[in-house]
């Protein structure tokens, strides 16, 4: 099908493997997103967090320069120790930012779409429904990952080579903290992102409702807290939530709430919920019977 | 050699609904026209073929692969032209058409290649770098042309191609599936309620009606075979001549409230028709050979009075 011949032909070229295409979404996804200079912005903002964190870990372990920074550096080594509440602090500055990634980029990835009556253009490819949710799940997987538990096991990292073996064996409970309850936070915030988008098919509103699912759940777990006298209210606060996992984890005193069961079945059962409204909603066409 | 489409007692259902009724057959023309009024199951064919919906009993084949158990397989040889306005906003052609390529399994290069020959193949070549949502209609159906053959399938779906197309991009369309079509390499889909883009592009038409096959054909078999095709118009007792005519063993049927469409036997003269109008006290106004046209073929399929029946608004030919 050569551009001067105008004539039609068919391929007879390889082709990939049929495991792999549904990256092609997240590929071209991502350039969209890195359009955009404000999201750069932003996410250079969020990667300069974790390498601030990883210059007061050398000054932490290095004497030299704590001792460069006279009065500050004894008052610094004293307030700040590497431990199990560093990297909750870290944890908690980190999911603030994939918060609001989520925010600008989750929303318009199937509404998008959707809104174009492009999915049929997808679904008519050799690409399943459940590989089209993975290829535009693994958007946000992929950049908040970047952000949260790869960044915080770069510190780990950072912090085991400076302070030996011993400290890493003492503390491989931290490092399966950040990686869990990251994985929690960012499994919630993608797919809750993502059943917006395909429910609302639109995406301003979709990020409206999204910001507002987490504010006024906040609200409605203290309300109900309130009025039934209860800790269970916090099952709608999934922020609260995951700090409470990641804190049993971390071995740190919890915020209030109900106990880590109760907090991952309720995590479990939301992700259950958006997984099912994406069965729902993601279909080359809805039929109405 | 297992055919394009093998169809064993399909049946499609939503709730009460049967979409398709037992559909069966083989299909394997190098160019199909899919025919039937509103709601007679022909996109719901097409979507069923791609693994959009699930047969609720029998099976349907794509070049031997089960659309159910194996649909991916089956999708990757399909190129599929959606009935309705699809696209990608925010995204220029080359890079829509590429990104569909990539997700059939073109390596990212090829796909990029591909893209700009299937633009360009489509007529908008000088256009491939604007972005969808700017394009004109007639601009959007055939960049989803584009999209539909950049993979190079061997089964190519148009549903209603030429939407909304005025009759200069109807043309430039028809002239593109025509262009598909002879290329060898491909076997054409094409389903419309338009009977002369059919007529214009399809060797075979499969009539459905309510959700089933009411015919199957060849359309220049079909011509072939109604050589001795009469049209004429009546002035007098039409019952009384349509059942004179018949004794003479002529097939006849009432294509209006004075035209009878009749086919003579071998043997039988055209004098002994004007003789039998002397003998009923009618009148021939006028007389003509013709062969049976789509519209015809169509109107049997669907047991209508061509002129009587309002479903036949539904279809133009």
């Amino acid at each position: 099908m050569a551009v001067y011949e105008h004539s039609y032909s068919r391929y007879p070229g390889p082709f990939t493997p049929a495991w792999s295409r549904f990256l092609v979404l997240p590929r071209f996804a991502f350039k969209d997103v890195f359009k955009s200079r404000l999201l750069v912005f932003f996410y250079a903002l969020s990667v300069l967090v974790p390498v601030f964190y990883g210059l007061a870990i050398y000054a932490l372990n290095n004497l030299e320069v704590l001792d460069s920074l006279g009065n500050a550096g004894d008052e610094l080594g004293r307030m700040l120790k590497v431990d199990e509440t560093f990297f909750s602090v870290f944890l908690l500055v980190q999911s603030g930012f994939a918060f609001w990634l989520t925010v600008f980029i989750g929303p318009g990835l199937i509404s998008r779409d959707l809104a174009n009556n492009g999915l049929p253009l997808y679904l008519s490819r050799p690409i399943s429904r459940a590989e089209y949710v993975l290829g535009k799940l693994a958007v946000l997987l992929l950049l908040l990952s970047g952000i949260t538990w790869v960044a915080g096991l770069l510190l780990f990292l950072l912090q085991s080579s400076m302070a030996g073996w011993e400290w890493l064996a003492a503390n491989l409970h931290v490092a399966a903290a950040i990686v869990v309850t990251s994985t929690l936070w960012i499994l919630v915030l993608s797919l809750l992102a993502l059943a917006l988008s395909a429910w609302l098919r639109w995406k301003v509103v979709a990020g409206l409702l999204f910001v507002m699912i987490f504010f006024v759940g906040d609200l409605f777990a203290l309300l109900v807290n309130m009025l039934f006298r209860t800790e269970w209210g916090h099952v709608f606060n999934f922020d609260q939530l995951i700090q409470i996992v990641a804190a049993s984890m971390l071995g740190i005193r919890p915020p209030d709430g109900p106990p880590v069961w109760g907090c991952v079945l309720a995590l479990l059962l939301f992700l259950g919920f958006c997984l099912l409204l994406l069965h729902r909603k993601i279909r080359a066409y809805q039929v109405v019977s | 050699m297992p055919g394009v489409i093998e169809l064993e007692g399909l049946s499609v259902r939503f709730g009460k609904v049967e979409a398709l009724r037992n559909l069966s057959g083989s299909f394997s023309g190098r160019a199909i026209g899919l025919l039937g009024p509103n709601g007679a199951g022909k996109t719901t064919l097409i979507h069923t073929l791609l693994g959009f919906h699930r047969p609720s009993a029998g099976s349907a084949r794509v070049f031997g692969h089960d659309v159910r158990r194996n649909d991916k397989a089956a999708r990757a040889l399909i190129g599929y032209m959606p009935e309705r306005d699809s696209f990608i906003a925010g995204m220029s052609a080359v890079r829509f058409v590429r990104m569909m390529g990539e997700l059939s399994g073109l390596p990212p290069a090829q796909a990029l290649e591909r893209a700009h020959e299937a633009l360009f193949y489509v007529g908008l070549g000088e256009a491939r770098y604007r972005m969808l949502e700017t394009y004109s209609l007639g601009m959007k159906q055939r960049a989803k042309l584009a999209q539909a053959l950049v993979h190079g399938p061997k089964l190519l779906f148009l549903d209603e191609p030429t939407n909304g197309l005025d009759p200069p991009g109807r043309e430039r369309m028809i002239k593109l599936i025509k262009n598909v079509r002879d290329a060898g390499d491909v076997h054409v889909i094409l389903s419309s309620h338009l009977l002369r883009d059919v007529e214009e592009c399809c060797e075979e038409v499969l009539i459905l009606k309510d959700g089933k096959i009411a015919r199957y054909c060849n359309l220049e078999e079909e011509r072939r075979a109604n050589r001795k095709f009469l049209e004429l118009e009546i002035a007098g007792d039409v019952d009384a001549y349509v059942a004179a005519v018949r004794t003479l063993g002529c097939e006849s049927a009432r294509a209006g409230k004075r035209r009878i469409k009749m086919v003579l036997p071998p043997e039988l003269r055209i004098r002994e028709l004007y003789r039998l109008a002397a003998e009923q006290r009618a009148q021939i106004r006028h007389l003509d050979y013709k062969k049976d046209s789509l519209q015809d073929i169509f109107l049997k399929a669907m047991d209508l009075d061509p002129l009587g029946d309002a479903d036949h608004g539904r279809l133009r030919a």
